[in-house]
């Protein structure tokens, strides 16, 4: 019966119901801010909550798009309102609605003015990343992965730091201009497929040497949204200049909706620009976790560190893609959620201290341990998940694209493994320079503990790292299918492609 | 053809405006210079709008020609001429001539009805004789009203500046007429077309580059944009709204006309022309901006980049690129309208400051109007899912599907230029502090305008269906033999 309500659209506009609300508040001062603070809460927790039916009503175990909503748009012009999720964007779905209640709380007294327009900004954010995901329509997906600039430019532009109107720009016209790339490939496959429908345009062959072109066009955009080296500047200003949760649901959701585009878009339609290309793909990831690891090292601001330590994790996440099989995909797939939770973990912990002392700077502190232990503790089980310390989720992702990118390329494993010794060095050393030491510093000495509302954010995503750490199969299970099919249509895309030469 | 009463049927929008204009010029010769008289002329031309508006619509899509050939109605200029109509009445309405700027005369409203009859003419011009009367009739009044604040020099240098040019345009489009008529031995858009199966002479395509040269002025593409920055700027605000809003959407159904109707069978020698119109419109618009800090200016530049977006889709050649034309004018318009609400609003100490820096700090002082604004710009730049993005996007895939395919990769190329200039206005109202601020106070009827112009715009995923539909329709009905 639960099949037949439009679960995905209400999980997609339900924010927007929100905003309306907010949209009413008229008066200002400390009660309505507060009023907007509960209505976003309370918005985002109940979209999550109906977003749990599509976890419990999804069939693992079917292949094909489940939930799917099919409306007429654009009348006689292969353009419609087609919504559903498989296995592949289900979980980023959760993810996305999941994340935002502890994004809302997270800012919950750290941001004091204009609370109702960042409250509206959060809501639009969280319809564009959900719509994304569930969209079955090329031009959807277009529209809501764009409109996600709208919000989050004014995320960094106002609520942020000092540089940050720099950030906000960099930002905004560093994505558009890949993006529109995308576009112009975009029309040219509507002008050839005649629909602009993702499931139609996966079954349509793409002449190879087209590939080419529509491959490097839609490389712009998701590269830059990885982000990839060498197109990845703009991430560690945009992380450094936007407020706590703002990085949150930055590094959480948004970086996924590059390598959710490279699974959705350029494998399926363009196997064999995908095959071909793989190899720079490959050169490109495996730079990017030596070098930017290596970046990391020297950062002395603790956002712009985590900032390209993301950049080193999704690094593998294009590895595991390009592999082109089983475990690497599904390795990617597992990276995405798990750096999905931790990095937003780990924005929260830096977060966390720039509420007590408004810095960034890894040498204003030191010591920590000793005022906030039970943060010293949280701060670290994060850490060593971001590390891959087994028994948590970074663990299972990392491992699963090793093997994967053994199978497709040796080179690639052996390389991208020393990343891990390097995500360890800088990650430990950034959690030493932090937390332990005696802490001699006054400001670090008269740091409050941590509040109920912060131990709150903690303990879900504390908890889900470790189950899918120790039970990673709940999260296989979920694609298991659809990434099979994936591979199986790009093989068979590639040996027809073979029988034609 | 001979002249029959059926035929006035369908030119009764222009005759309830040519008639209503006569009307209005004895109220304002027998009427005074009062506040009184002032504003019975305003609601007059209003009514008259409305009344046209009215006869359009009842008119319906329907095709005719009329007048011995010299005009033709068709679902084009039915959609066209609600377009101009519209938009002479929201340029007309938003003003209150009590503001002063020099447009505190009753002629005024006169002025403008005059070159919206002289639109409407345009828009359904089927003859070189009657493009150039209806291209006149507008031009004329619109040269008096850009000069029409006597007391600054800017306002007159826009208004002979505009004028000078505008006469240049025209010598050189009747320069283009005769070697049209000369080699085609007719006036007639249908005739000229016939005559053209025969395979264009070189003669023929002369006279068509300097058509095209003269109505570009028009529509102000680079490189026939000189004059828009100045007039722009120079010009009372309120001429510059009902600049930016309607004349361009008259001259480019016109354009539209020529090209598709009378030139139908040789889309390939006018694209060639209509393409390098684009690009150096699009990269003069987006580069133009950069620097400019006075806003009317930067919109004169924002429209010479948006003329460019629209003729991407002209060049293509195709029934496809004439609806993407169709559409982008429409959410032009709508754009248009809603910044130029918020423009003519901004006064301190009631007197009109333009400075792009006397929007710093809006959103703290203003904040609906800075959101408004805001959403404004972001369609500007065509981010989805705003209108903006939805006029690229047909005019792009004009483009793409003809080929043309480095047309649009610059038109997306620049578009990124685009968004920065908008992004800066977002920069100034949301991302500084107010130094000072604007008056407090927003005219009812500026509220009015600026709020359905902000619900089509969000809402522009619903409309996008049935506004393409009626293009689509309008285009195919016109244009679906002629072009080769």
């Amino acid at each position: 019966m639960l099949q037949n309500w439009p679960i995905l659209s209400l999980v997609t506009f339900m924010p927007l119901l929100g905003v309306a609300f907010l949209l009413m508040i008229r008066s200002t001062g400390p009660v309505a801010d507060n009023n907007a603070r509960y209505v976003a809460l309370w918005t985002s927790g109940f979209t999550f909550i109906i977003s749990c039916v599509l976890l419990f009503g999804f069939d693992n175990n079917a292949s094909g798009y489940q939930f799917e909503e099919f409306a007429v748009w654009i009348e006689g012009t292969g353009i419609n309102y087609h919504m559903g999720v498989d296995g592949l964007s289900m979980p980023f779905v959760l993810l996305s609605t999941f994340l935002m209640p502890f994004a809302i709380l997270a800012s919950w007294k750290s941001v004091n003015h204009r609370v109702k327009e960042y409250m509206i900004a959060f809501l639009v954010l969280e319809t564009m990343m959900i719509g994304m995901f569930a969209s079955l329509d090329m031009l959807m997906f277009y529209l809501f992965f764009e409109g996600v600039l709208i919000p989050m430019f004014l995320i960094i532009g106002v609520w942020g730091g000092p540089r940050r109107v720099y950030a906000a720009f960099k930002f905004f016209l560093y994505t558009l201009l890949g993006s529109v790339l995308m576009l112009v490939c975009m029309l040219a496959m509507y002008n050839m497929a005649g629909t602009t429908d993702i499931v139609k345009l996966t079954d349509f062959d793409f002449a190879p040497a087209l590939q080419t072109w529509l491959f490097l066009g839609f490389f712009a955009s998701f590269a830059v949204k990885v982000p990839m080296w060498p197109v990845h500047t703009w991430l560690p200003d945009a992380h450094v200049e936007a407020p706590t949760a703002g990085s949150m649901i930055l590094a959480g959701v948004l970086l996924k909706m590059g390598g959710y585009g490279f699974l959705r878009f350029s494998l399926p339609m363009f196997p064999e620009a995908s095959e071909y290309f793989a190899p720079f793909m490959f050169a490109l990831s495996v730079v990017a976790v030596i070098y930017t690891s290596l970046v990391a090292l020297a950062q002395s601001d603790m956002k712009k560190l985590i900032a390209y330590s993301s950049v080193a994790h999704m690094g593998f996440v294009t590895i595991g893609i390009f592999s082109l099989n089983e475990q690497g995909v599904a390795g990617a797939m597992f990276q995405m959620i798990s750096h999905g939770l931790v990095s937003a973990a780990l924005f929260f912990c830096v977060g966390v201290v720039y509420d007590r002392l408004h810095t960034r700077d890894i040498d204003a502190y030191g010591g920590v341990a000793d005022t906030m232990p039970r943060y010293a503790a949280w701060f670290m089980f994060m850490m060593l998940a971001s590390v891959g310390l087994p028994g948590t989720s970074g663990f299972v992702g990392e491992m699963l694209v090793l093997v994967g990118a053994w199978q497709a390329a040796p080179w690639v494993a052996i390389f991208s493994a020393t990343g891990l010794i390097l995500g360890a060095c800088y990650m430990l050393w950034l959690y030493r320079r932090v937390v332990f030491g005696r802490a001699v510093k006054r400001s670090v000495l008269n740091m409050p503990r941590l509040e109920g509302r912060e131990t709150f954010i903690f303990v879900p995503l504390t908890i889900l790292v470790i189950w899918f750490g120790v039970y990673p199969s709940s999260l296989i299970d979920v694609m298991d299918v659809t990434i099979g099919d994936l591979l199986s249509h790009i093989s068979s895309g590639l040996t027809l492609a073979q029988a034609g030469q | 053809m001979s002249f029959s009463l059926e035929s006035l049927y369908f030119a009764l929008p222009e005759s309830i405006l040519a008639i209503a204009s006569l009307l209005v010029v004895l109220v304002v010769a027998y009427g005074g210079d009062g506040q009184a008289n002032r504003t019975r002329v305003k609601r007059l031309t209003l009514a008259a709008y409305a009344i046209a508006l009215l006869s359009v619509w009842s008119i319906g899509p329907q095709s005719a020609v009329i007048l011995n050939g010299l005009f033709a109605v068709t679902p084009l200029t039915h959609f066209m001429k609600i377009l101009v109509l519209l938009g002479a009445m929201a340029a007309t309405w938003m003003v209150e001539d009590r503001w002063g700027e020099g447009i505190e005369r009753p002629e005024y409203n006169l002025l403008v009805m005059l070159a919206t009859l002289g639109m409407l003419l345009m828009v359904s011009a089927n003859d070189l004789m009657s493009l150039y009367m209806g291209l006149e009739m507008q031009s004329l009044p619109l040269y008096v009203i850009a000069a029409m604040r006597t007391k600054s020099v800017k306002s007159s240098e826009a208004g002979l500046k505009y004028f000078l040019l505008g006469a240049l345009s025209s010598g050189m489009l009747l320069y283009g007429a005769s070697f049209i008529y000369g080699y085609t031995g007719t006036t007639n858009f249908g005739e000229i077309a016939t005559a053209l199966g025969a395979g264009p002479s070189a003669g023929l395509i002369v006279g068509m580059v300097f058509l095209l040269a003269g109505l570009a002025f028009k529509i102000s593409a680079a490189p026939f944009h000189m004059w828009t920055p100045d007039v722009y700027e120079g010009a009372p605000t309120p001429v510059t709204a009902l600049f930016a809003i309607a004349p361009k959407v008259a001259a480019m159904a016109l354009i539209l006309n020529v090209t598709y109707g009378a030139f139908g069978t040789i889309s390939f020698q006018w694209g060639q022309v209509i393409m390098a119109l684009a690009v150096v419109s699009m990269i003069v618009g987006a580069l133009g901006a950069i620097m400019q800090t006075n806003i009317k200016r930067m919109m004169a530049y924002s429209s010479i980049a948006h003329m460019g977006y629209a003729l991407c889709g002209l060049a293509a050649g195709t029934t496809e690129g004439a609806t993407g034309v169709m559409v982008y004018m429409t959410t032009y318009i709508i754009m248009g309208a809603g910044s130029f609400a918020i423009i003519l609003l901004m006064r301190r100490d009631g007197e009109p400051v333009e400075k792009l820096s006397d929007l710093t700090g809006l959103s703290a002082t203003h904040p609906l109007l800075a959101a408004g604004l805001m959403i404004i710009m972001f369609s500007m730049a065509g981010i989805p899912p705003l209108a903006g993005f939805f006029g690229k996007w047909y005019v792009f895939l004009a483009a793409v599907n003809a080929g043309l395919v480095p047309l649009a990769v610059i038109g997306v190329l620049t578009s990124v230029i685009g968004a920065f200039y908008y992004l800066r206005i977002i920069r100034l109202m949301y991302f500084q502090e107010a130094e000072q601020a604007l008056d407090t106070g927003l005219a009812f009827q500026n509220k009015a305008v600026l709020t359905v112009c902000l619900v089509l715009i969000v809402f522009f995923v619903f409309l996008i269906g049935p506004i393409r539909e009626q293009a689509d329709f309008a285009v195919m009905s016109v244009f679906s033999q002629g072009l080769s």
